[in-house]
């Protein structure tokens, strides 16, 4: 979670309880430093991010949108007792959710009852698509997994519905697309997301085309200040794309388990190439 | 040395990053129910953007004089070849991911830029109170002093293999290494397009400057491998004595003299009379990882040890002689007419006839253990500089790999060669003459 400063302003402004009197002051610091920043300088930038801003939460609703229906298709298949479907459609359906990673965590606790893997959350509360990935791939069964897959369904929903209430910000969308190759090099590319799956790379591309997503709507803006940081993430993304293609297996990726040391390194190392230079990024919150 | 003023200036000190309320601790606060309203409605857009967080340090903490604590970056040579050995190095090989030669030359000149600056313990880049960006220096060694860090740097064959259209100025010295007697070389301690040796008298500043070149690197050069290293450090030893290897031996004793200019030219430095004139006033670089066989070497006798190299271990003086800087006398035989100095005692091997020479700047190592044995990892990062290879590291190295005692007790498990640039004056960088 990157999201400290602000949601500290938040609770600052709105729920006193939780701050001491300490923070309250460092708030009224920041506000008046923030303040007179931001009535100098970036009143005419507003304009530019107002229609970026409006195009990502009109791509996140979509992936929402889009996430709903195909949760429902595989949480069907999961209550027909239908392994083969469930497996097949487990892996993509959850592209729609690992693109749009950073609004879900954004939201608080709907991330983990939607993508915890064991251990992450104490087993009671263990639920979501990795606990239905255990039992697919583990026990090759839907046995046991038929709440499971309801409370899915619910959760999925939920996320849905609270998407309303966030506010992207620039922050966010600078954030995000960092927070999202973050995601692909602390646990896909390592093979730790999909422990009995194996279809990590799945999950990868999403995040990679999440982040991707982010850096199409604010290039213009990146351009018009540092023109040479916007070709090297332009040059990041051709580069990491371009390796994952080689990785494709119809219209999806192969397993995991297919990939050798040298290819998770090479993979490791174009994430690190792209995720240094757009984590620069922010350079464009300066007025 | 001066630090940039902002750090020595008290600010205001604005902090809001300390407050550790997240946004899913104000949901649980307000109820996921009333997150619209709470979320919805603030606009805290605008008040995110432009925080500037002061790194305010009271100027007292920062040591008054560091000029004794750096070593210039800049001269007519690297710093590092014969600047006295610092207490640890971290020597790095990287592979060059770069598609063109201008990113490479734009790679070396940032490289320049911040090898002087954490030479002289400065921070780098000019983003590190902005709460936007990461900032730009790793932050690790800020306030610290500049422990008399060098960072060298080389390029190794690979380097000139055609991707960057330099295959005509690949040095002749600069040759693959041959394969010698008792190697056991592996492939995840060998090669590398690039070699830098960050060498300092503090292993979180050695660390720092290789991280921060990694970091500054992405996209263009990739980590190949890496080896830290350490030596008795300069406060056990303030009288600065010969340091010694993990086998309890004096090592460094035989090296020429870094003072004498005509025998470093001689030994070290390349000329532009070498045939490449981009080298004039570099050196060639050899680095081999060299595990020693700790537990073995440990059960054997000390006259064992001693003939293995041909000096004693208190002392370090040659056998037969007392004291260190007694001159090696090979001639000498014991009462049975046997040589003192064995035939194939280190030092006898390596020594030859006194005419080959070569600088060695190496230092002890200790990577845990081997899993396959739970013996020890641990050896010698044998570094060593030299005007032509194949004229002196080679040849001798040929020898040892041969007939060497110490073969028993040792091997080769890593091993690079790069041919290190020139130094640079201020506003030139590393590699001008190549690229
Ligand atoms: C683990 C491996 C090695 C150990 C433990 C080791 C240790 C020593 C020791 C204790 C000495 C005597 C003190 C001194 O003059 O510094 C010495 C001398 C020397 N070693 Fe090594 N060494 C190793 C590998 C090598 C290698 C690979 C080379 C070069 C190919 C080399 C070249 C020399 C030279 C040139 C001398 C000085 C000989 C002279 O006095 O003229 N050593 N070494």
């Amino acid at each position: 979670m990157k999201f400290k400063v602000m949601s500290f302003l938040v609770a600052c402004t709105i729920v006193f309880t939780g701050c001491g009197s300490n923070a309250v002051e460092n708030d009224k610091v920041a506000n008046e430093s923030a303040s007179t920043n931001a009535a100098n300088e970036t009143a005419a930038a507003d304009d530019a991010w107002a229609p970026i801003l409006e195009s990502y939460r009109q791509f996140t609703i979509e992936q929402a949108d889009t996430f709903i229906i195909e949760t429902e298709k595989f949480v069907t298949a999961v209550k027909d007792g239908d392994v083969e479907t469930a497996k097949q459609l487990y892996a993509p359906t959850r592209m729609y959710f690992e693109r749009i990673e950073p609004i879900a965590e954004a939201i608080g606790d709907l991330d983990p009852n939607i993508d915890a893997r064991e251990n992450d959350v104490e087993d009671k509360d263990w639920r979501g698509f990795h606990r239905i990935e255990q039992g697919l791939w583990e026990k090759n069964s839907t046995a046991g997994m038929e709440e499971y897959a309801d409370r899915l369904l619910e959760d999925v929903k939920l996320l849905r519905a609270l998407m309303e209430t966030v506010e992207v910000e620039p922050s966010l969308l600078v954030t995000g697309a960092v927070e999202l190759l973050n995601e692909v090099s602390s646990s896909k590319v390592t093979g730790e997301e999909e422990r009995y799956s194996h279809t990590d790379l799945y999950d990868f591309a999403a995040n990679v085309e999440g982040a991707d997503k982010i850096y199409q709507l604010v290039k213009g803006e990146l351009n018009k200040k540092d023109a040479a940081l916007d070709e090297q993430i332009g040059k990041g993304f051709a580069d990491l794309e371009q390796a994952l293609a080689g990785y494709k297996s119809g219209d999806g990726y192969v397993s995991y388990l297919e990939l050798k040391e040298e290819d998770t390194k090479k993979l490791s190392q174009l994430i690190d190439a792209l995720a240094e230079p757009l984590s620069q990024m922010g350079t464009i919150l300066e007025a | 040395m001066d630090r940039p003023t902002e750090h020595n200036e008290g600010q205001t000190k604005s902090k809001p990053t300390d407050n550790k309320i997240s946004r899913r601790d104000l949901l649980r606060l307000a109820g996921v129910g009333g997150a619209g309203l709470l979320l919805g409605a603030t606009g805290v857009g605008s008040l995110f953007s432009g925080q500037m967080r002061s790194a305010a340090k009271p100027a007292s903490q920062i040591p008054e004089d560091k000029s004794a604590d750096i070593v210039s970056f800049y001269g007519k040579h690297q710093a590092g070849i014969t600047t006295p050995a610092q207490d640890f190095i971290i020597f790095a090989a990287f592979d060059v991911t770069a598609a063109a030669l201008g990113d490479v030359r734009k790679l070396f000149q940032d490289w320049t830029k911040a090898a002087a600056a954490m030479a002289k313990g400065e921070l780098l880049g000019d983003s590190n109170d902005n709460l936007n960006l990461p900032p730009s220096d790793t932050g690790e060694a800020e306030g610290l002093s500049p422990s008399r860090t060098t960072i060298t740097f080389g390029v190794g064959p690979s380097f000139f293999d055609g991707r960057y259209g330099l295959a005509g100025k690949r040095p002749a010295p600069l040759t693959d290494l041959p394969a010698f007697g008792g190697d056991e070389l592996r492939e995840e301690w060998s090669g590398g397009d690039i070699g830098v040796q960050v060498n300092a008298n503090d292993m979180q500043i050695a660390f720092h400057a290789l991280r921060n070149l990694a970091r500054i690197a992405r996209g263009k050069a990739v980590l190949r491998w890496t080896q830290e290293g350490f030596q008795r450090t300069s406060s056990s030893d303030p009288s600065g004595a010969t340091p010694r290897n993990l086998m309890g031996f004096r090592d460094g004793t035989g090296n020429p003299d870094v003072t004498d200019e005509a025998e470093m030219n001689k030994v070290v430095w390349a000329s532009a009379a070498d045939g490449m004139a981009w080298m004039n006033g570099g050196s060639y670089m050899a680095v081999r990882r060299i595990r020693m066989r700790v537990e073995v070497w440990d059960r054997s006798t000390l006259g064992d040890q001693e003939a293995t190299f041909g000096r004693h271990r208190a002392s370090g003086a040659p056998l037969g002689a007392v004291h260190e800087r007694d001159k090696l006398d090979f001639d000498q035989k014991d009462e049975k007419g046997k040589p003192v100095i064995p035939m194939n005692a280190h030092v006898r091997l390596a020594h030859g006839d006194g005419t080959v020479k070569i600088l060695r700047r190496s230092y002890s190592y200790s990577s845990g253990i081997d899993n396959k044995t739970g013996q020890l990892d641990a050896g010698l990062l044998f570094i060593c500089y030299n005007r032509d290879s194949r004229k002196q590291f080679i040849p001798m190295q040929q020898k040892l790999g041969q007939s060497d005692l110490l073969n028993e007790y040792i091997v080769h498990t890593g091993s690079a060669v790069f041919a290190c640039f020139p130094g640079v004056s201020e506003g030139g960088y590393i590699g001008e003459t190549l690229f």
